[in-house]
Parts: structure tokens; C-alpha cells; sequence
């Protein structure tokens, strides 16, 4: 059965990409869609078993590497933790894959754009259900290159191919990091395996290294140089440049990827190595603030985008920080809660945008939007919900693990912890803004499309819709149904030991004021969103002009393109010339092997002045030769 | 004594070649006859090769199929044989010729007789460095490598041909030549120069330094290493495609075979002075040369730069003399072999369709190729170290290595691998993705069904190994732990 989940994908991918010439484009999307939905009933099955039976396994399926001490496999490991991901990864996915027959129904490449999302489906199941961190990393760079090929898929958009090449680049960044993580691994406690790691950690705690200048608990570092791979795999402040961008992609990709499964990626590692990061408060503490800054800059950030996917990119970019901030806090559990809780109406939002992009005939910006409610009644129905359960409206699924962060991070005790609930608390309320202002700017008010006629816009086919029906189900129950299960009392039972507590979680209740501020505050903004937004626009207008410098340094993004261009971009095309022209034409060669056949040319150029041919000179010479031995020998 | 199964792997290119040479007649169908018969010759070569590796028994770690003949009395012998690690680079050069072979269809417009003679002789000569015992015997065939790649740049060559090979003449030669001196004074201090013998008796601690610089300046011209790469960009841009893709796959694999087999196994304690010396050069090689290979606009320069740095992994994993770092180099030489090989295919592709290398010619060849950008996608990604590919479990094991040696040196190296998808992804961007940017490109036609052949395989092959490396580890494993106990020991002895 793990057999078919993992590898039904991959043959569906090869089934499309190779041979949808013999059996139809058409006919090769309902077919991967059929694998893939397979996949996600078994993982389904597999999911009840692990909650009902504790069931768990590693399969082996066959040797990777062998060098030395280095020994890896390609293995399948299901425990609690990898079900989980197997659920949302396999659901998500066929759910994308149905609504993309209906999306993509007008391109031309249609069984290709089915190979990739199979593929990348494959990749994230290798990635999720390996046993050893090599193989993790295989899956981990396995979905960067397909997340490479889906946001390039309009390949003869250059923004594309620049986006796509800046995705994986910025991940490369990261993996770097991660990279060097394993090696790390490998040499503390020389293998890559999970479980021998694990087992080994509780001896080096003490264990100090020295790294580029720093004397560095072993532990500690291990656990950055991991999170920095994390980092730029679930797009975090620093590295989080990349996802705004991926939105280039056709958006089922940026449902599916770029929202609910690989982007969580990052969030997912640091979960899976909770017993090494527990034992490093440094690298937790890190984790937490990169987190919350995340959080609270990416929603600043989508507050003034005018694009719609943008600003959906930007709100997922800020509920990962959310996601990281509550592992910080030493609440995995949470983090997870929150992660399945958000791939649905993260996939919801987003798959619903796509049907209003649809609508609109590939129009993304929502000022050139508004008041067609009436006209697309389905979507306008689930956008809602998704935004509710975005926001953390009382009882949608968003509700329970957002306000579940919220009060772990406060219960966790330290300054950290509570100054951590205060920004997510203050996030909340941002989210909440946005989600509206979206809301509100794309389906109410005015009218302002001026190149399609409000009679044209119409609301999409049923093959889109049954799937964020399905989400939207998932939107508002997943929360109330799981709760317990992943959060509540039943959360020790189900982890067991795949996820390890040094400390046991706080079982306290928080004060009032933090477990009712964030419901609140977040009702309370949907009215003083649509006042603002479509009541009185006078005043965003007014607020624009009066802070006009920081209302571009957030349109701008906080300006970090422009400073990696100028910090990294342009100095390595000029140090690349500089090398070429200078160091290797005009001193390597110059005075290599020119230089060399320059001088050698030059000398025979002198010899061949003395051979003149006439005799009186050589006579000459020789007399000249001649006198000086015989001065020699008479001196001598 | 057995059937000389080596030496036929060695003669069996010269006799086919020698039959080209012998037969005469230039009509049109006769060049056609030749090329069966070098095709006929090679492959036989390669079956012979895969027999040779199916008998070989890796579990033992002395030379196995050791041949030892006479040739000058009490002086020269001629002794080759096999152990795990050259059966690979031999493996590697009867695979490649093939198929260099099958390539030379379009890319060769006159004197095809003489092309063909010159790469069947030049793969005697390669598989002659790689299975040599004797050092005089070593030499021969590693300079005799040079002569016939000489005249391929030089007959066959580009515009500036004449320049490029004769830079490339004087770099290698200069080298050599220490290195001759250095065989010569073997002779005189140990009183043979055979390979076998030399590791049991040692070298005398004191010469070793003086005699490892001589044979490391031979071997780090032709690696390339940084600071005497210059002649490779020169020597790919103007050499015809099969010639890139021989000098790519094959030729720069002698440096890295020799650094092990003889810088390493008879010189240990001067290959451990020297350590600082190789990583540095190792690193500005991975570092400089992808900045380098950023900023080019010919594709052959850019992947011959690209080159430079893969063969950089190449010597920094050598050195640091741990198991993941050897068997890592030797993955990534055959890796980079199988790659660097695809990669100068593909742009011999588009040669021989618009007769341009540079990249502003082209973009959008996606619309026009679509199963040429799969194939190069391959490729590019290979080149970049993907999961799923040799090169990744090339650099992977080399990286494990170094890391265990210096954290330092490790993360320096591993900014390449950063650079290196920078470059390879900018290029693939501006050749194949984006709008068809040049009239000339809409004229031309999709892969051939011999192109596709010739990149399946190679497509094929780093593919499986990513995913399955076992053949290639299990075959060096006993040979490389071998290689490091004796070079562990070497080093104890004497400190």
C-alpha cells in the first residue's frame, strides 16, 4: 500500500509526460488525476490506521549509497508525523490535479503541466516519508526542481523563466545551509539515519566545534545550519524572496506548492528533528524570532499589494512564520495543527483566486476589480470561508490552531514567548485587513474592469468547483474535528514518540485577555475593513498620501529585491568579468603561455640577425672567439 | 599465462585503425565503410571492457589480469593491469569513443578517414594510461595522448585552431617534461620504475616533495587546475565537437587517475605536505571559474569553465584522503565524463543546425527542439548536482569528505554548488526558454534519431547511477581502502 501511494504519482507523471501523444492530453489529466486520488484514498486509510492502531513501519526499498561508514537507503517511513503529510500532500494534490483539467482546459501543454504536478507529488512523498536525512534532501530538492518547471511553465514569459530561476537559486541558498546540516550529522555521529541519530543526540549535548571562527555548541549549530534550509524552502524573511515571484506560475501550482505542501516543507523538518532542537535552545530561540518576523513583515507587505495572488503569497509567507514561531515555542504539535489546518483554505483561497483569474481573463489586479458577487456567487461563497478560516474566525479550522499558537507561545513562559503572542496577536488583526481588503476590493463595490464587459464574467465550471467545495468542507471542519487529536488530550496518544517534548507542554490556561483578543479584534475588523475599503476610501487614500515613504517602502516589499541585486547580483557579474578579462586574459596569459611563445619568438628573432651569411662577420666572430680563450688560457 | 585480455583492449583501436589507414579509396560510400568500421572496432571494445569488468573480481585489492612483458632488458617493462579503480576510466573510455564516433556524422567534412584514425588511436593511448604499471609505459601513452588531440584541433579545428592548439601543446608539454625528469630519477633512486614494486620498496622521504612538484605540474595542466586552465576554454571552443567531447570526458580524467595512482599511492607524505597547496588551488578553481563561466557568452567556454570547476571537486576530494572523498571524485570524474560529454554534444547540436556558439544567437529553442530541451534539461540538471543524478553523488560524497578534514574549506566549496546552478540555469534560460529569437532558428529540425540515441544513453546513464550507484562503489571500494591504509600508514611511519 505505501508502495502504490508513493509510486502511482511517479508512473501517472511518466504516463503524461511521455506517452500523452498515444493516449490524448485529455485523456492522460484524467488519468494522473484517477492515480493521484488513488494515492490519496490509501493515504487516507493509512491515516485512520495510524490514529486508530498506532500503526508504523520502514520499509526498505533498496540500498542508496555505500561509501565507508556512509550507508543510505531508499526507504518509506510511516509514522504520525509522515501520515499527517501524506494526507494533506496526497489530498491537496489530486484535489489540484481535478481543478487543473477545468483551469488549464485552454493551453496547449496540458498533459506536461500534469507530468510536473505529478512529479512533483512524487517528490514530496519521498520527501516526507524518508527515514534518513539524505533522501529527505533528495525530495527536498526532488520539489524545488519541479516547483523550477511549474513556475517557468509559460516559458516564453521571461518573468517566468526569471522567477523560476530565482526560486531555485534562493532555495539553493538554503539548501546550502541544509547541506552543510548533514554533514554535520554525518560527522558528529556518523550516519544520516533518523532514528540512530536521534537516539545518539542526548550524548553530545555538551560537544563544541569549532565553525568559521566560533566555538559553537555542536548541537546548536547543527540546528541553524537545518533551519536555514528551512528557511528557503518555506520562504522566511531573508530568503523569502522567491515566493511572491513563484506566483508566475500558473496558480493550481501556487495552490499546491507554493501554498500547501512544499512550502511547509521547512516546517515539517524542524517537527521531524524536534528531538535534536529540543536540546538547543539557541537554535529555538532563532527559529522563533525568524518566525515572528516573518509573520509580522509579510502581512505589513500584503496590507498595499495590489495583485491578488501576490497578496495570498504574502499571507502564506506570514502564516509559515506563524507555523515556525509556535516550533519555537517548543509546540510541534501546534506548528503541525496548523500546517494541515492552513493547507486547506490556503489551497482554498488560492485555487479560489485562480477562478477569479479566470473570470477576468488572467486579470490579477484587484483595482481592476470589484462588484461581481452576483456573477461569480460559488466563488464569492468560498473565498469567504476561506477567508474566515484564514483569519481566525471563532470556529472554522484557522481558529483553532492559530489561537492555539497564540496561547502556547504565551504559556511557553519566557519574555520570548509572550512577546511572540503579542506579534501574533497584532498579525492576526493585519491578516485579518488584507484578507478583507481582498475580499472586499475584489467582489464588492464598483465595477472597475474597463476592458470586459460586466455581462462576461461568469463563474467557473463544475470540474473547478466540486474541489474547493471539498476544501472548503476541509476549511471549516478540519479544525473542530482534529483538535483534539492533534492539540488536545488525545495528542500524546497519537504523536507517541515521533515528536519528543524535553519539557511536557504547558496544560495551564492562558489569561482571558489573550485567549479572547485575537476572536475579537478579528470580527471586529471585517466591518472596519469594508468601511475603510469601500465605505469611506477617502481615508486609505488620505493615510496613503500623509505616510507616502512608508507606504512605498511596503508596496516596495521593504525594498529587498533591489538590495540583493545591488548586494549579490551585480557584484558577481563584475567580479565574473573581472576574472575573465583581467585575471585570466590579461595576467594568466599574458604572461603564461603568450608571454612564453612572445619571448621565445623575440630570441630567435635576435638569432636569426646573427646568422647573416656573410663571411667576413663570422670570421670575424670567431677571431673574436678565438682571441678570448687564448686571453683565458694566458691569464689562467 | 591467460589470454592478454588488456592488451587487446589496447591494440584493438590501433589494428582498426590501421585498417582505415590501409585501405584506399575516397568515394563517397567508403567513408561510410569507415565509419562502420571504427563504430565495428569500439563497440567489440566496449563488450570487451564490460566482459573485463563482469570477470573482475573487486573483492581483491592487487592488480588483477597483470600482464608483464619484457621490452628493454633490466630496464623498461611492459606491464599493465586492472585494479577497481582504472576499470572504470577504462569502462568510461570505450563507452564514450562509440559514441564520439556515431557523433562525427555531420560535424566532419573532410578528411573523415584521418579523424577516425586519430580517435581510435587516441583510445589505445587512454586505455593504455589507464590500465599502465610501469612508469615509462605510463608516460608514453600519456604524452602519446597528446599528439593525437593535437591534430584534431588542429586539422579539424576552428578559426583559430592553430593558436589553441599550440596553447595547448605548450601547456601539457611543459609539465610533461618535469615529469619525464622526475620517472628518470625514480629510475636512478629506486632503481625501477615499476609501479607495483615502487609501492612495496617506498620512496626515499626526501626526494618525494621535489619528485611529487614535478609530477604535480604535469598533472594539474591537464586536470586543469587554476592557475593554468587557460588553454581548456581555447582548446573546447576551437576543437570539433567529438574532440570536445573527448578532451571533456577522457583526456582531463588522466590527471585525476594519475593523482591517485601516483601522486598519492608513491608519494604519501609529500601528497600530505602538499594538502594546503591542492585546496587552495582546488578552491579558487570551484570558486573563480563559476564566476568565470557566469559572465560568458560562447557556450563552449562557459561549460569548458564549468569544467575547470568540477574537476576542482575532483582534486579537493582526492586530497583529503577519506573514503567518501576519493570514491567521490571518482564518481564525479565519471559523472562529469558522462555530463561534460552530453553537455558538448548539445551545443555541437546546435552548431551543426545554425553555426553559432554564442548564446545570443539563440532563445526559444523550446518551440522549435522540444525533445532537445528535455535532453539538455538532463544534463544541466546533472551538471548542477541534482538529487537523482551522478554529479549530486559526486559532490555529495567529496563535500562529506572535506567536511571531515575542514569545516571551512567544505562550506567555501559548497558555495559552488550555489554558483554552479546559477550559471547552468542562466544559460539553459537564454538558449532554450523565452521567444524564438532569431529567424534562422525556425528553419531548423528536432534531434535526429542518432542524437537521440547518442544523449539517451548518456541521459540514461547518469540517471541510473543517481539513483543507483552500487555498480560503481562496490567495483573501487576495496581499492580505495587499500589505497588509504597504505597511504595511513606511509603517513604513521615516518612521523
Amino acid at each position: 500500500m505505501e508502495y502504490a501511494i508513493i509510486f502511482l504519482p511517479l508512473f501517472g507523471s511518466i504516463l503524461a509526460g511521455f506517452f500523452s501523444k498515444y493516449i490524448g492530453q485529455r485523456n492522460s489529466e484524467i488519468v494522473t488525476s484517477f492515480l493521484v486520488l488513488v494515492s490519496a484514498l490509501l493515504a487516507l486509510i493509512i491515516f485512520k490506521d495510524v490514529i486508530i492502531n498506532g500503526y508504523e513501519n520502514n520499509l526498505i526499498i533498496a540500498k542508496w549509497i555505500t561509501s565507508g561508514e556512509l550507508n543510505v537507503n531508499w526507504s518509506i517511513k510511516i509514522d504520525p508525523i509522515s501520515s499527517v503529510m501524506l494526507v494533506v500532500v496526497c489530498v491537496i494534490s489530486a484535489l489540484v490535479h481535478i481543478y487543473s483539467i477545468g483551469y488549464m482546459s485552454h493551453d496547449p501543454h496540458k498533459s506536461r503541466f500534469t507530468s510536473y504536478l505529478s512529479l512533483f507529488t512524487f517528490a514530496m512523498l519521498i520527501l516526507v516519508t524518508s527515514d534518513n536525512f539524505l533522501q529527505l534532501f533528495f525530495g527536498w530538492e526532488g520539489v524545488g526542481l519541479c516547483s523550477y518547471f511549474l513556475i517557468g511553465f509559460w516559458f516564453k514569459r521571461s518573468s517566468a523563466n526569471s522567477a523560476a530561476i530565482k526560486a531555485f537559486v534562493v532555495n539553493r541558498v538554503g539548501d546550502f545551509g541544509f547541506a552543510l546540516g548533514i554533514f554535520l550529522i554525518f560527522y558528529l555521529f556518523g550516519t544520516v539515519n533518523y532514528d540512530e541519530v536521534f537516539s545518539q543526540v542526548p550524548k553530545y549535548l555538551d560537544k563544541e566545534i569549532l565553525f568559521l571562527g566560533i566555538n559553537f555548541v555542536a548541537l546548536d549549530l547543527v540546528c541553524i545550519l537545518l533551519f536555514i534550509g528551512a528557511m528557503g524552502k518555506s520562504a522566511q524573511f531573508l530568503l523569502h524572496t522567491w515566493l511572491p515571484d513563484a506566483m508566475e506560475g500558473p496558480t493550481p501550482v501556487s495552490a499546491l506548492i507554493h501554498a500547501a505542501t512544499m512550502v511547509t516543507a521547512g516546517v515539517f523538518l524542524v517537527v521531524r528533528c524536534s528531538p535534536i532542537f529540543e536540546y538547543s535552545t539557541l537554535a529555538l530561540n532563532i527559529i522563533c524570532i525568524v518566525g515572528m518576523t516573518t509573520a509580522f513583515f509579510a502581512a505589513t507587505v500584503a496590507i498595499v499589494q495590489n495583485d491578488i495572488k501576490k497578496i495570498i503569497a504574502y499571507s502564506t509567507c506570514s502564516q509559515l512564520g506563524y507555523m515556525f514561531f509556535a516550533a519555537g515555542v517548543g509546540a510541534y504539535n501546534v506548528a503541525m495543527f496548523h500546517l494541515f489546518t492552513h493547507a486547506f483554505f490556503k489551497a482554498l483561497l488560492f485555487l479560489g483566486s485562480g477562478s477569479v483569474i479566470h473570470a477576468f481573463q488572467d486579470e490579477q489586479d484587484i483595482r481592476k476589480m470589484g462588484g461581481v458577487w452576483k456573477k461569480l456567487p460559488y466563488t464569492w461563497v468560498l473565498m469567504i470561508i476561506g477567508t474566515l478560516a484564514l483569519t481566525g474566525f471563532p470556529f472554522l479550522s484557522g481558529y483553532y490552531s492559530k489561537d492555539a499558537i497564540i496561547e502556547f507561545a504565551y504559556l511557553n513562559g519566557t519574555s520570548l514567548g509572550i512577546f511572540a503572542s503579542y506579534i501574533g496577536i497584532i498579525t492576526a488583526v493585519l491578516t485579518a485587513i488584507y484578507s478583507w481588503r481582498l475580499i472586499f476590493k475584489t467582489f464588492h463595490g464598483n465595477y472597475l474592469n474597463n476592458k470586459i464587459k460586466i455581462e462576461k464574467i461568469h463563474e467557473s465550471p463544475y470540474v473547478m468547483l466540486i474541489p474547493l467545495f471539498i476544501l472548503a468542507a476541509g476549511s471549516i471542519f478540519a479544525g473542530i474535528i482534529f483538535k483534539d487529536l492533534f492539540i488536545g488530550y488525545n495528542k500524546d496518544i497519537f504523536w507517541s514518540d515521533s515528536i519528543k517534548f524535553l519539557i511536557p507542554l504547558s496544560t495551564e490556561h492562558p489569561p482571558a485577555l489573550i485567549v479572547y483578543a485575537t476572536p475579537i479584534l478579528v470580527t471586529l475588523s471585517i466591518p472596519l475593513s469594508y468601511y475603510l475599503f469601500i465605505k469611506n476610501t477617502k481615508i486609505t487614500s488620505w493615510l496613503v498620501n500623509e505616510n507616502k515613504p512608508l507606504y512605498n517602502f511596503l508596496l516596495n516589499k521593504w525594498y529587498f529585491d533591489e538590495m540583493y541585486d545591488f548586494l549579490f547580483v551585480r557584484p558577481s557579474k563584475k567580479l565574473g568579468t573581472f576574472f575573465w578579462k583581467y585575471v585570466d586574459i590579461s595576467i594568466i596569459d599574458r604572461f603564461g603561455p603568450d608571454g612564453i611563445s612572445y619571448i621565445i619568438k623575440r630570441f630567435s628573432d635576435k638569432v636569426i640577425k646573427l646568422q647573416s651569411g656573410y663571411i667576413y662577420q663570422y670570421a670575424f666572430i670567431i677571431l673574436l672567439g678565438f682571441s678570448a680563450i687564448l686571453t683565458y688560457l694566458i691569464i689562467i | 599465462m591467460n589470454f592478454p585480455i588488456i592488451s587487446s583492449l589496447i591494440l584493438l583501436p590501433t589494428i582498426g585503425a590501421l585498417f582505415i589507414l590501409l585501405s584506399r579509396s575516397n568515394s563517397e560510400s567508403k567513408y561510410q565503410s569507415y565509419k562502420y568500421v571504427a563504430l565495428f572496432v569500439s563497440i567489440t571494445n566496449f563488450f570487451i571492457s564490460i566482459y573485463l569488468w563482469f570477470i573482475f573480481d573487486p573483492n581483491i585489492t592487487n592488480f588483477q589480469f597483470v600482464e608483464n612483458r619484457l621490452w628493454l632488458h633490466d630496464f623498461i617493462n611492459y606491464k599493465v593491469g586492472v585494479d577497481g579503480i582504472s576499470i572504470l576510466f577504462i569502462l568510461l573510455t570505450t563507452f564514450i569513443t562509440p559514441l564520439c564516433i556515431i557523433s562525427v556524422n555531420k560535424t566532419i567534412k573532410f578528411k573523415l578517414k584521418e579523424f577516425l584514425i586519430a580517435i581510435l588511436v587516441m583510445e589505445s593511448l587512454m586505455i593504455g594510461v589507464f590500465c599502465s604499471l610501469d612508469l615509462v609505459i605510463f608516460y608514453l601513452f600519456f604524452e602519446g595522448g597528446l599528439i593525437p588531440m593535437f591534430l584534431i584541433i588542429g586539422i579539424w579545428g576552428g578559426p583559430k585552431r592553430v593558436y589553441a592548439a599550440f596553447k595547448f601543446f605548450l601547456f601539457t608539454l611543459l609539465g610533461s617534461v618535469l615529469m619525464l625528469v622526475a620517472i628518470i630519477s625514480i629510475y636512478w633512486i629506486s632503481g625501477t620504475t615499476d609501479v607495483v614494486d615502487l609501492y612495496d620498496l617506498g620512496i626515499d622521504p626526501k626526494y618525494q616533495n621535489l619528485l611529487w612538484l614535478a609530477f604535480f605540474s604535469s598533472f594539474a595542466v591537464k586536470t586543469p587546475m587554476w592557475p593554468f586552465h587557460t588553454w581548456l576554454p581555447d582548446a573546447h571552443v576551437e576543437a570539433p565537437t567529438a574532440g570536445s567531447v573527448l578532451l571533456a570526458a577522457i583526456l582531463l580524467k588522466m590527471a585525476g587517475y594519475g593523482f591517485i595512482r601516483f601522486s598519492i599511492g608513491l608519494f604519501p607524505l609529500a601528497s600530505d605536505n602538499f594538502v594546503p597547496l591542492v585546496y587552495t588551488l582546488s578552491l579558487i578553481a570551484i570558486i573563480y571559474t563559476s564566476f568565470v563561466a557566469l559572465m560568458q557568452e560562447d557556450m563552449k567556454k562557459l561549460i569548458a569553465y564549468s569544467s575547470v570547476a568540477h574537476m576542482g571537486y575532483v582534486t579537493l576530494g582526492i586530497f583529503t584522503m577519506t573514503k567518501q572523498g576519493v570514491e567521490g571524485s571518482i564518481i564525479q570524474m565519471i559523472s562529469h565524463g558522462i555530463v561534460s560529454a552530453a553537455l558538448f554534444l548539445c551545443v555541437g547540436v546546435l552548431y551543426d543546425r545554425v553555426h553559432s556558439r554564442m548564446i545570443n544567437t539563440y532563445g526559444g529553442v523550446v518551440n522549435i527542439m522540444p525533445k532537445y530541451a528535455v535532453m539538455l534539461m538532463v544534463f544541466t540538471l546533472s551538471s548542477i548536482g541534482l538529487p537523482g543524478t551522478s554529479g549530486f553523488i559526486g559532490e555529495f560524497l567529496i563535500l562529506l569528505g572535506a567536511f571531515k578534514k575542514s569545516f571551512l574549506i567544505a562550506t567555501i566549496a559548497s558555495v559552488g554548488v550555489i554558483l554552479g546552478a546559477v550559471y547552468m540555469l542562466w544559460l539553459y534560460k537564454r538558449v532554450v526558454f523565452g521567444k524564438i529569437a532569431n529567424n534562422e532558428l525556425i528553419k531548423i529540425s528536432d534531434l535526429n534519431r542518432s542524437e537521440i540515441f547518442i544523449l539517451l544513453c548518456l541521459a540514461l546513464l547518469t540517471i541510473f547511477f543517481g539513483f543507483y550507484p552500487e555498480p560503481l562503489l562496490k567495483t573501487i571500494d576495496p581499492s580505495i581502502s587499500n589505497l588509504i591504509e597504505t597511504y595511513n600508514y606511509n603517513i604513521n611511519l615516518y612521523k
